[in-house]
């Protein structure tokens, strides 16, 4: 993990650290069962194939959902607030995939107290299977004294 | 905004558009353990998890994972009384039902944050659905894509999350 990053340290194009990660069958049922996520197309595999018409058992979308966030917290560092997240599924991620988190700024803009505003697009492919598009919109410092986890009711705005 | 829904529906699904339902409250404790687990799944390291001074310094204690939000929702697979299976998002697996479209995935999820949730915290969640699509045909079967959206609040009526998805229901080709 990085240490906390500042705004100014940011501009539209960079690109974070790509990661990659090898899923295997205990990684979906792990992730699964982290998400309390008991549907069985997420551990069983005759169902599945069987029942979905799926090539094995896939990842759940709550988990993805946790994988983006350490991504962009790996690089925003523990100050890094992530106010807004939205993915669009687009295919399956399976055992045998190779998971790979590309990540780029789209935007950037000063806010309030001290902490500005991100937006990064994010695309988790497999090979060449393109599986979920992200886009997540995180708080992070101006300076080494802001914090985005103070911002609190009108003053946090996503 | 929601797109508009399909003239086919059956009346019943039509009278649930815009309707809140299902407000339900977590049925087991928050707490660092399941943040734990989920940190492990996905191999994250962050500190402001992992390290009580950093939680103390940064967010005055700690807090779980914000995109473990709909995890604290999701009803345990039994549970004394329980005859059936519980479901989370009900409405989702309701649509499924009274559509007749046994096979479902998620297309697109929204999440916007609000205030962080904290172990020992009480959450309340309402469902609402906005719009649900005519007849499609996709890779994986003839279906119809749902809109539908989920409020979290805690305790003191802290907005801490509001969630929303993209269903497909199908069936199978």
């Amino acid at each position: 993990m990085s240490a906390d990053i500042l705004l100014g340290d940011v501009s539209v194009g960079t690109e974070l650290p790509v990661l990659e990660k090898l899923v295997k069958p205990v990684t979906v049922v792990l992730g699964a069962m982290a998400s309390r996520d008991w549907r069985p197309q997420h551990h069983d595999y005759k169902f599945a194939t069987g029942n979905n018409g799926l090539d094995d058992i896939i990842m759940n979308t709550p988990n993805l959902a946790a994988w983006f966030e350490r991504y962009v917290t790996d690089w925003t560092g523990p100050k890094g607030r992530i106010g807004r997240i939205k993915f669009r599924m687009k295919d399956s991620v399976y055992p045998g995939d190779t998971m790979q988190f590309a990540g780029k700024v789209t935007g950037v803009e000063a806010g309030a107290g001290g902490v500005g505003w991100v937006d990064v697009a994010i695309e988790l492919s497999a090979g060449d299977k393109s599986c979920v598009g992200c886009e997540a919109r995180v708080a992070i410092p101006e300076s080494a004294e802001a914090n985005p986890w103070s911002l609190k009711g009108d003053a946090w705005k996503p | 905004m929601a797109s508009k829904s399909a003239d086919d529906l059956p009346e019943e699904v039509q009278s649930w558009i815009e309707q809140e339902r299902y407000t339900e409250k977590t049925e087991f404790p928050i707490e660092m353990g399941y943040v734990m687990t989920t940190l492990s799944a996905t191999q994250n390291g962050n500190p402001l998890y992992w390290d009580a001074k950093v939680a103390e310094e940064l967010t005055g204690g700690p807090i779980t994972l914000p995109t473990m939000v709909s995890v604290w929702f999701r009803p345990h697979d039994w549970s004394p009384g329980r005859t059936e299976p519980a479901v989370p998002l009900q409405l989702h697996f309701d649509l499924k039902e009274k559509l007749g479209l046994p096979e479902a995935v998620m297309s697109d999820n929204t999440i916007v944050f609000g205030e962080p949730i904290r172990p020992g915290d009480e959450l309340t969640t309402t469902q609402i659905l906005y719009s649900v699509s005519g007849l499609k045909t996709t890779k994986l079967g003839t279906g119809r894509f749902w809109d539908f959206g989920v409020r979290i609040v805690n305790q003191k009526g802290e907005l801490c999350a509001e969630e929303r998805y993209t269903g497909f229901g199908y069936n199978r080709d």
